[in-house]
């Protein structure tokens, strides 16, 4: 189990987080949502040791993917050499990188370089990347935004499939509260100024019974919770 | 799962096919512009006096005569050795204090005025400076021209170490690149383009100053000889020396600095 306790997190004089707390259970998908702004990415990267400029505390260790809002592929590396590179081969066998590109559908494509690639693939090589390190908790930054909706379509898909197989902590932050709706067994809400835990709701699985007007009804109870902040 | 058709592969094929069309252009146009240089200079002879332009056969004549005795050779080994020493002290120190400048905003606004100053030097002051200080030896010679060169490297890096992708270093630090890991697959071909046009202009400067530095406190080298033969009043000989160190120079640019910048920029091509 992850669990971080964020007492106080500022920028500068400004408050962003405060009295946040969040536990993370071994296999759950937790979705993060709430306004632009309120801190979302900033809980991301201070769980990640991107942030060390914060107060509060962090227990229990976890090897971690990380799915940036933008896929930041090393140019001037091929797709297996991104993914190689990022799964520290000392830990993880050779052929997990392989297996990670193969997983998102990429086989064809190992030895393109980023340049040469569509925004949906290089989501992809993003997600494969996170995936190849072997991770216990796998963090997504708004993994499909921008994309067109066919693309963005086929990547929640391929997501929830691997997640469903191999059953990572999944913590994502997204806008897009359908998509919540769609993908989470719990979602967090951030909300106020400074930000703390606004309200959550678990959500039953499996999800693929349950039919649109289901998934309408919850994002709009979402939409209740994000809106109602002060 | 299958692509979409929003995702797809762009080849690369084109781009390469017409960089190479453009390429054998090239290996007809310089040599041909070239040959017009010496045809137009042969031209020339023919009206001034052979003391003042001598014709290209006479100065070809002459160089076959020097490189047969031995002294061409002599004294292009003795240039060439002061500018790579120069060349790489100041890479090195024009890289690590340009770096350090792009990286950290304290100091860039701390040195910044000493940079503008050191650029400001005049080549001639640090030279004489160099020999005053240090006497007339290799050590003054090398240090004079790094000296000069020094700044500009600086200059160029710290704008490659400005440049720096903030989003990829984070990626590094998620994955646990490490410090080396991070220089190598992360920071190094980010500044590539940057030390290669560091290089170029850098190796461009050094050999003139080198002459100079010769010329003024050397008893060898292609200045030495340069200013040997100005005392002679030896016009012919001084088109010697000059072609023959802007020959090499140009074969030192041609044959390892353009095929080691097009390398480290071959993935923006793909």
């Amino acid at each position: 189990m992850l669990q971080v306790r964020i007492d106080a997190k500022n920028f500068g004089d400004a408050a962003i987080l405060r009295d946040v707390s969040l536990a993370l259970a071994p296999g759950s998908f937790t979705v993060l949502t709430g306004r632009s702004g309120c801190g979302k990415t900033t809980l991301l990267r201070i769980l990640a040791g991107l942030d060390r400029d914060w107060r509060g505390t962090i227990s229990g260790e976890a090897r971690i993917g990380y799915v940036f809002q933008d896929p930041r592929l090393l140019p001037w590396r091929s797709v297996l050499d991104n993914v190689r590179l990022a799964a520290d081969e000392s830990v993880t066998p050779p052929k997990m990188s392989l297996d990670a590109i193969a997983m998102v559908g990429l086989e064809a494509s190992v030895s393109a370089y980023p340049g040469a690639l569509s925004m949906g693939m290089a989501r992809r090589v993003a997600i494969a990347r996170a995936i190849a390190v072997g991770p216990q908790v796998l963090i997504m930054d708004e993994p499909f935004v921008s994309l067109d909706e066919g693309t963005a379509g086929q990547l929640r898909a391929l997501t929830l499939r691997l997640w469903q197989k191999h059953r990572w902590t999944v913590l994502m932050v997204t806008h897009n509260l359908s998509e919540a709706a769609q993908m989470a067994d719990r979602v967090v809400v951030l909300g106020g100024r400074p930000a703390r835990i606004a309200g959550e709701i678990a959500l039953e699985r499996p999800r693929e019974k349950r039919d649109a007007p289901w998934l309408e009804q919850t994002a709009a109870r979402l939409r209740g919770i994000v809106e109602c902040e002060p | 799962m299958s692509s979409t058709s929003t995702e797809t592969t762009v080849s690369g094929g084109d781009i390469g096919q017409r960089r190479r069309v453009r390429g054998y252009g090239r290996l007809i146009s310089v040599p041909a512009s070239l040959l017009a240089l010496v045809v137009l200079w042969a031209v020339f002879s023919l009206w001034v006096p052979p003391d003042l332009l001598p014709p290209p056969g006479k100065v070809f004549a002459l160089g076959v005569r020097e490189w047969n005795s031995g002294a061409l050779l002599f004294h292009v080994e003795a240039t060439m050795g002061r500018v790579a020493a120069a060349f790489v002290v100041a890479m090195t120190i024009g890289a690590a204090i340009g770096i350090a400048l792009g990286l950290s905003k304290t100091a860039d606004r701390a040195f910044d005025p000493w940079l503008i100053v050191a650029l400001n030097v005049p080549a001639l002051v640090t030279i004489v400076l160099c020999y005053l200080w240090f006497g007339l030896n290799e050590v003054a010679a090398v240090a004079a021209v790094a000296i000069n060169k020094i700044p500009n490297v600086a200059v160029t890096l710290r704008e490659g170490a400005r440049a720096l992708d903030r989003g990829l270093a984070e990626m590094a630090a998620v994955y646990r690149f490490g410090r080396l890991k991070t220089l190598r697959h992360v920071i190094l071909p980010q500044l590539a383009p940057f030390l290669a046009a560091a290089a170029r202009s850098g190796i461009a400067l050094i050999w003139k100053i080198v002459l100079v530095v010769e010329l003024l406190g050397r008893s060898n080298g292609v200045g030495f000889q340069i200013s040997l033969y100005f005392q002679l009043f030896d016009i012919a000989r001084i088109f010697v020396y000059a072609i023959a160190f802007i020959l090499v120079m140009q074969t030192v640019e041609l044959a390892i600095l353009q095929p080691w910048e097009r390398r480290a920029s071959r993935w923006r091509t793909i």
